[in-house]
């Protein structure tokens, strides 16, 4: 499938913590990245899943994909756009 | 001059007996649970000057100043409307109306709850009725202000509507819906409306822009929390414009006023007579006539 294709420079599990620390995390690490860098963000299905990506979302990042790992576990892709 | 005291009277202005003798706690007008700092100001200037120097806040987002001389009621109304704050009612009446902050605050809400609820105010607010009425009114399924525990409860949703050439499959709406109403079919987003509660969490998380939502109010009657424990019902489906709204919810103080008995909650009143009268008459509301 599609979530194969796509290529991200840096990546981060946020997978062993909870909401809304998961978001912090989540933030934190595209902070570190530069404009137009993908990062591909492993979190847990439920609460992660359903609130981390609006919430990057709201942050003014660019979503690509969420990729379901069938083990429990989504990824997701954000394309960093810095903030203007 | 003491004995003289009419407390129904005083009740209706928002004036509760206290347990001391000739001191009563005096209920302020709020609504949708915002003050000014000018109303704060001369609230906390009372209650130092009048009370005894603190503030209770009610469940409903209501603030009363205990400890106030019944002698000098008067003299603390006229220091509390300098301020701009007047005093709220009590007994069988429409009541302080609640709401959340809303869509203009939280990133959540689908409605204007405060407009609303000074919108509902300025229709309702005092009006004697068989009993208390209650209305409350919140942004979003999240329902932080509890709707359904009111007379009348208003929330906020989305009606959708799916833009196919916008969507490229991402999947976050799919899992961003707690209600299992979207799945993934060829690259589409398929929805069945039967498990959608409008709560709008697939538009505000989709990163393509690809759902737009249209606000509506989720109207729920007959609500009650105290003694007694009950959760309004749904009688309408979402209601997209005001004109509406108000019909119904006039459609639904009608009723009450002309059905129940005196002293009786409009949720013992549905269950004296059975919810369908009260439904035809929301629903001929909703659909637009008058009867
Ligand atoms: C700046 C970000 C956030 C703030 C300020 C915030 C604030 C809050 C507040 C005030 C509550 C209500 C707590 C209560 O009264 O019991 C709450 C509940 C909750 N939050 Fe957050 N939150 C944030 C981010 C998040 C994120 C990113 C997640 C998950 C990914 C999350 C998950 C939850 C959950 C699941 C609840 C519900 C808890 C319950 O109802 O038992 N929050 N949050
Ligand atoms: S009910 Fe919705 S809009 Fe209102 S405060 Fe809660 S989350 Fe926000
Ligand atoms: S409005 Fe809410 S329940 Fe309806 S499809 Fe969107 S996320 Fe699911
Ligand atoms: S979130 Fe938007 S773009 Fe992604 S699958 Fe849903 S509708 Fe399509």
């Amino acid at each position: 499938m599609a979530e194969n294709e796509i290529l991200f420079d840096e990546e981060i599990d946020i997978t062993d913590v909870v909401c809304p620390v998961t978001f912090v995390k989540a933030k934190v690490a595209l902070e570190e990245l530069d404009d137009g860098q993908v990062i591909a963000v492993r979190m847990n299905d439920g609460e992660p899943v359903q609130n981390v990506p609006r919430s990057i979302k709201e942050e003014g990042h660019q979503i690509l994909k969420l990729a379901d790992n069938e083990d429990g576990t989504y990824t997701l892709y954000v394309r960093k756009v810095e903030e203007a | 001059m003491a004995d003289e005291i009419n407390y129904a009277e005083l009740k209706k202005g928002g004036f509760m007996k206290q347990k001391q003798k000739g001191f009563g706690s005096l209920r302020l007008k709020v609504i949708g649970g915002n003050l000014t700092a000018e109303n704060i100001k001369v609230i906390s200037e009372v209650a130092e000057k009048y009370g005894r120097g603190y503030v209770h806040m009610t469940s409903r987002q209501g603030v009363e100043i205990p400890f106030i001389n019944v002698e000098q009621l008067a003299e603390v109304k006229e220091a509390l409307a300098k301020g701009g704050v007047q005093t709220g009612v009590c007994g069988p009446r429409v009541r302080t109306v609640t709401a959340c902050q809303g869509s203009e605050i939280c990133p959540s809400g689908c409605i204007d709850t405060y407009t609303l609820a000074k919108e509902l105010d300025e229709r309702y607010f005092g009006r004697e009725l068989p009993h208390k009425f209650k209305f409350g009114v919140t942004g979003c399924q999240n329902n932080c202000l509890k709707a359904e525990e009111n007379d009348v409860g208003i929330k906020g949703g989305l009606s959708l509507e799916y833009k196919d050439d916008l969507c490229f499959s991402c999947g976050v709406c799919i899992k961003a819906c707690r209600t299992g109403a979207l799945s993934l079919v060829d690259g589409k987003v398929i929805l069945d409306s039967s498990k959608c509660n409008n709560c709008g969490r697939c538009v505000k998380s989709c990163p393509a822009n690809a759902w737009i939502g249209t606000p509506g109010y989720i109207v729920s009657f007959g609500g009650t929390f105290g003694n007694f424990i009950y959760q309004g019902e749904e009688l309408v489906p979402i209601i997209e414009d005001k004109e509406t709204l108000f019909r119904v919810t006039d459609a639904a103080i009608e009723y009450f006023e002309e059905n129940a008995k005196p002293g009786e909650r409009f949720r013992k009143t549905i269950e004296r007579l059975g919810a369908d009268g009260l439904k035809e008459k929301v629903r001929k509301a909703y659909e637009g006539g008058e009867e």
